[in-house]
């Protein structure tokens, strides 16, 4: 196709010369330049006229103002017979503003129109018979734009090719192959084949396998953590507890707000639980009444079918007291390191941070002569894992440890101290009726899965992580959960 | 969290010094506290209600302070500046000291027929005392936060104080009938029965919340002055005769309650935070309380309890080791009056009555580190080596949600909680069929019951996310909950699998192949022998005639799977076809 012309041609020409469309020059210079250095092509531009289809017609054929002239007969020609002629509207007023023709109202029936002159210079005919010709540059400016404003005539930029030899030129090529193939591979033609180049900026196909929720992601790593550190994880597979697991156990009295029915769902079906380890339920409620083990205790009135109350555990403390008691229950005493990551339930005013449900991490140690000096030092460990090295604590009560301690950490981001987890030595007037010895100490921590998962993805809105109205395109978009390497930016994907 | 607001100026006049608010945030911190905003009423009242309506409100800076919750000594700027300057050791805990009165004890005389409504009643009285506008309205302000803190909303224990001038004693505490109970209450210019007064506070936005208290009995509670002037009716409301101002110099408390120890802590507080201001200060005059069995007490209490505390243990517990005349030191100045006593290691700690969270020697060992500081605690490592195990049931379900997502399965992550119809009505069912347990005060029909199976949220989560290519694939492996009486609680959970196709066909094989892939991973083989599995041509509501299974491994059924019923996919507001899978994973352990 190509003739190896000696300083290079240019592709409108040669297409003109080889008698076919430009585009399927263009096509083969295209296809030459993906085989590699045969041929060297520089893309050029260039801006002609053409007349439009209009033009064309009116090149052949005279402008409509001609037109209308020279179908009007000497004895003229009623205005409303003119109108019908094709060219009759345009032509009419155009030819009346050239005072080639003019119109008679008072004739009998209707307006009539008369010729004023005998013959016209049709001009537009002219010049675009003269752009026709390739001789558009023959036109004023003036000229040229007043064509083009009545859509004769319109400027096109011609893209060419300035084809030259290339390095590797040569009159005989082979087509480019797209894809290895095992029989390339076995006749060994790949060597002397050549490979169409990848487009290394265009995405890849995405695979086609599931994707794992990010809010258990970080359940999984936390989880991992918990086992790097030696602890043993708790069972927490009941979200029914009774009010005495839940609070009294915790030393929670029955007038707590917490019990509450603002802030707890309670059960009306089973409303009741049906079995309480009676003997602890005793000891539980002498000191809540009366104290003992040392303690004042808060001297009410502790009623039985308060705690048989049925409710969805409000934290899975609830579930660390179950195993607290179980520990108690071994002798001799066996030193042991708890965890759990489950589902807790809260009768709550909703909004953008808090639904009825969430996740509750809590960890737990028993062992002899434990101190504030141990949680601090635990508690500086796991964070560590977590990626979260600047601690301060601040003093805090709970009703269930004392001391009790919030964990700060301070936020780059935010540029301030931020709440991330409660802790504590759980009370001895808990840890006592259970049956543990006087000098275990139990210290324990807890904080939600949901909040460091919102600030790890960069999520807002709770409702977007978790439940139903999740977006699916967030899931499966999600990065690894790597707690301790650097957080990314923020995403806003979620807004999606 | 209690949150008190107090006026910056009038705060640092009263703590003798002024500070940055990095430097007071600080020293909250330090103390356990948390300046939690710095505002202005104005700014309030912009915020809440627009800035035209705060045209004209104070811009005084405030102080927004939470208060940890058992401290009712540090509701008011009075507690909170003698906590503070005790804390900084400018000033000795004050002593607080009931004195009889010169003249006649003032009486307060508890009938029996306030047993079955609110039996108890403590009082007490402000001799001399001397308000100012700021101090009167942190004597109000106070009584507030007692209301809604201890005081249980006023369900516990209720406040009245009064002007005594304008009364004369002794007082009776009685109950009536609500029509024999006739006065001018609190503000108002007429007097009302009891039962007018009800329905006039029905739509009294603060006092309407405590009406519920006394509402359906039939006495209502009322204390009467000597010449039958009615002091208050509470827990509702207290007369306008004897309405304490900034001008009353004789304050008659009475508090009554359902809850005789937090009345006397709540009087206790009232009356150490407010003593500040009498002609003797720190001293309140007592006031003696008659029950109806006849026998008389004297209020305030205003108990100094000593508890003996080795300096060893306090050591043991924080983690530190200060000699028992440094611990002695720290715990003075938590307001824990303390001295170093015989052997030399025992610390004996006084404790005021402003200090009634203090039960135990445990909160005795958490003010010692307290103010030794938390962070200067040497943190340490316990040395117990410990074994961990995963807890089976979540060790297996980790195991297949990966293998889950390995076989083109996304997981979901729905909530426990729901309503009726998602578990019943949408599928078909009878809710009495579930074995659903139910929430008897839901405040939406979102949580009347924990879900019993894990579908509906698989398939509310597709609604959610109809824009979304198909298929959908989901899984969902987490716990369902149905009522067992073997179980102590009277329910259970189980641990589900639920997996869903949805697509433009229905994909009876792709979800049977999911199953036959979960078999695989749970070793279990085809066939009914040797503990096979198998799927049996089955029924259900959910599932559409002649398209569901019932699956049966290791003997026993363990769930169904199927093409759902077009009535399902609709009531879940679905328009393609749908198959699922949902098994009970507990056999595999």
């Amino acid at each position: 196709q190509l003739e190896a012309a000696d300083g290079g041609l240019d592709s409108a020409e040669l297409a003109a010369k080889l008698g076919v469309d430009h585009q399927v020059v263009v096509g083969a210079v295209k296809s030459l330049q993906a085989l590699g250095e045969v041929i060297e092509a520089e893309l050029r531009s260039t801006k002609r006229w053409e007349l439009t289809a209009e033009g064309e017609e009116i090149a052949q054929e005279g402008s409509h103002e001609a037109r209308v002239f020279h179908s009007i007969p000497q004895e003229g020609l009623a205005q409303s017979e003119l109108m019908r002629l094709p060219s009759g509207k345009v032509g009419f007023s155009k030819a009346m503003s050239n005072k080639w023709i003019r119109v008679d109202k008072s004739a009998a029936d209707g307006p009539r129109v008369f010729r004023v002159v005998d013959t016209v210079d049709d001009e537009v005919q002219r010049r675009l018979q003269l752009v026709q010709g390739g001789q558009a540059e023959k036109l004023g400016e003036k000229e040229r734009s007043e064509l083009k404003k009545r859509k004769l005539l319109t400027e096109v930029t011609l893209k060419t090719y300035w084809v030259s030899k290339g390095n590797a030129f040569s009159t005989s090529i082979s087509k480019q192959e797209t894809e290895l193939s095992p029989e390339m591979i076995s006749s060994g033609s790949w060597r002397d084949r050549p490979f169409k180049p990848y487009n290394f900026l265009a995405h890849g196909v995405l695979p086609d396998g599931g994707h794992l929720h990010p809010l258990l992601k970080v359940r999984t790593q936390f989880r991992q953590i918990f086992l790097e550190m030696g602890f043993t994880e708790m069972p927490t597979d009941n979200f029914i507890e009774s009010s005495f697991w839940n609070f009294d156990a915790l030393f929670q009295p029955q007038q707590h707000p917490a019990r509450d029915q603002h802030d707890t769902f309670f059960l009306r079906d089973p409303a009741e639980a049906l079995q309480l380890p009676m003997d602890y339920v005793h000891r539980v409620k002498r000191t809540h009444s009366h104290g003992g083990y040392g303690s004042q205790g808060y001297k009410y009135t502790w009623k039985l079918e308060e705690a048989r109350k049925n409710l969805l555990r409000t934290h899975t403390t609830s579930a660390s007291a179950r195993a607290l008691y179980r520990l108690a229950q071994k002798k001799p005493f066996a030193p042991a390191k708890y965890f759990s990551i489950d589902r807790v339930f809260r009768n709550e005013t909703l909004d953008a941070t808090h639904l009825a449900e969430f996740h509750q991490i809590e960890g737990v140690v028993a062992d002899h002569g434990l101190t504030l000096g141990h949680l601090m030092g635990v508690l500086r460990e796991f964070f560590t894992k977590l990626g979260i090295t600047q601690l301060r604590f601040k003093p805090a009560y709970n009703p269930y440890t004392e001391p009790s301690m919030e964990v700060f950490s301070y936020h780059q981001g935010l540029k301030k101290w931020v709440e991330v987890g409660n802790s504590g030595l759980f009370r001895p007037e808990m840890l006592l009726p259970m049956g543990l010895p006087e000098n275990v100490s139990v210290i324990a921590w807890g904080l939600s899965l949901e909040r460091p998962t919102m600030i790890k993805y960069g999520i807002n809105n709770i409702r977007e992580l978790v439940g139903h109205k999740v977006n699916l395109q967030m899931v499966y978009d999600s990065p690894l959960c790597r707690l301790d390497a650097e957080p990314g930016p923020p995403r806003t994907q979620g807004a999606a | 969290m209690p949150t008190v607001s107090v006026k910056r100026d009038l705060l640092f006049q009263a703590l003798g010094r002024n500070y940055t608010d990095e430097e007071f945030d600080e020293l909250c911190f330090e103390f356990g506290l948390e300046l939690d905003e710095i505002t202005s009423e104005k700014e309030i009242i912009s915020k809440e209600q627009g800035n035209e309506k705060a045209e004209g409100a104070s811009d005084v800076v405030l102080y927004k302070i939470d208060v940890p919750a058992n401290r009712y000594d540090l509701l008011c700027l009075e507690g909170l500046v003698r906590g503070l300057k005790v804390f900084k050791e400018r000033i000795k805990p004050p002593v607080y000291k009931r004195v009889m009165p010169n003249g006649e004890i003032q009486k307060l005389i508890i009938t029996e027929e306030t047993a079955k409504i609110r039996p108890f009643a403590v009082a007490a009285v402000l001799r001399n005392i001397k308000f100012t506008k700021d101090r009167y309205d942190s004597f109000i302000e106070l009584q507030e936060k007692l209301h809604q803190n201890i005081c249980r909303k006023r369900a516990l224990v209720a406040i009245g104080t009064h002007d005594l001038d304008t009364l004369s004693g002794p007082f009776t505490y009685t109950a009536k009938r609500p029509s024999d109970i006739k006065f001018k209450p609190l503000n108002k210019t007429k007097e009302y029965t009891a039962c007018e007064l009800m329905n006039i506070y029905k739509t009294d936005n603060h006092l309407k919340h405590y009406l519920h208290i006394i509402e359906n009995k039939p006495l209502y509670p009322v204390i009467y002055d000597s010449n039958g002037v009615i002091l208050s009716m509470p827990p509702i409301i207290n007369g306008n005769h004897s309405k304490i101002t900034v001008n009353t110099k004789n304050v008659f408390i009475e508090c009554t309650g359902t809850d005789f120890t937090k009345a006397k802590i709540v009087l206790d507080v009232i009356v150490t935070m407010f003593s500040e201001y009498c002609e003797n200060q720190f001293t309140v005059e007592a006031a003696e309380v008659v029950f109806p069995n006849g026998k008389s007490y004297t209020f305030p209490e205003l108990a100094y309890r000593k508890e003996i505390v080795r300096a060893d243990l306090i050591n043991k517990k924080v983690g530190i080791r200060e000699t028992p005349e440094n611990i002695a030191k720290l715990l003075t100045r938590m307001y824990l009056k303390s001295e170093v006593i015989g052997d030399g290691n025992q610390i004996e700690i006084e404790i005021p009555p402003t200090r009634a969270d203090v039960i135990h020697a445990c909160d005795i060992v958490e003010d010692a580190a307290i103010a030794y500081g938390y962070n200067n605690i040497q943190m340490m490592l316990p040395k117990t080596y410990t074994i961990a195990n995963q807890f089976p049931l979540n060790k297996l379900t980790e195991l297949l949600r990966h293998d889950m997502a390995a076989a083109g399965f996304t997981e979901a992550l729905t909530f426990a909680l729901c309503s009726q119809e998602d578990i019943a009505d949408k599928l078909g069912l009878d809710i009495s069929a579930t074995k659903a347990v139910h929430i008897s005060n839901p405040k939406t029909a979102e949580f009347q019951v924990a879900r019993t199976t894990l579908l509906p949220g698989l398939l509310k989560t597709i609604a959610a996310n109809r824009k979304m290519p198909l298929p959908l694939k989901l899984f969902e492996i987490s716990d369902i909950v149905v009522k067992d009486s073997s179980r102590d609680v009277g329910a259970r959970n189980y641990r589900h699998l639920c997996a869903v196709y949805y697509n433009k066909n229905p994909g009876f094989e792709i979800i049977h192949g999911l199953l036959d892939r979960i078999m695989q991973l749970l070793n279990v083989p085809p066939g009914e022998k040797k503990g096979g599995y198998v799927i049996k041509a089955s029924e259900g509501p959910a599932f559409f005639p002649g398209r569901c299974a019932e699956i049966f491994a290791r003997g026993q059924s363990i769930g169904k799977l199927g093409v759902l019923h077009p009535d399902v996919i609709t009531k879940f507001e679905l328009t393609m076809p749908c198959s699922s899978l949902e098994i009970n994973i507990e056999p595999f352990l």
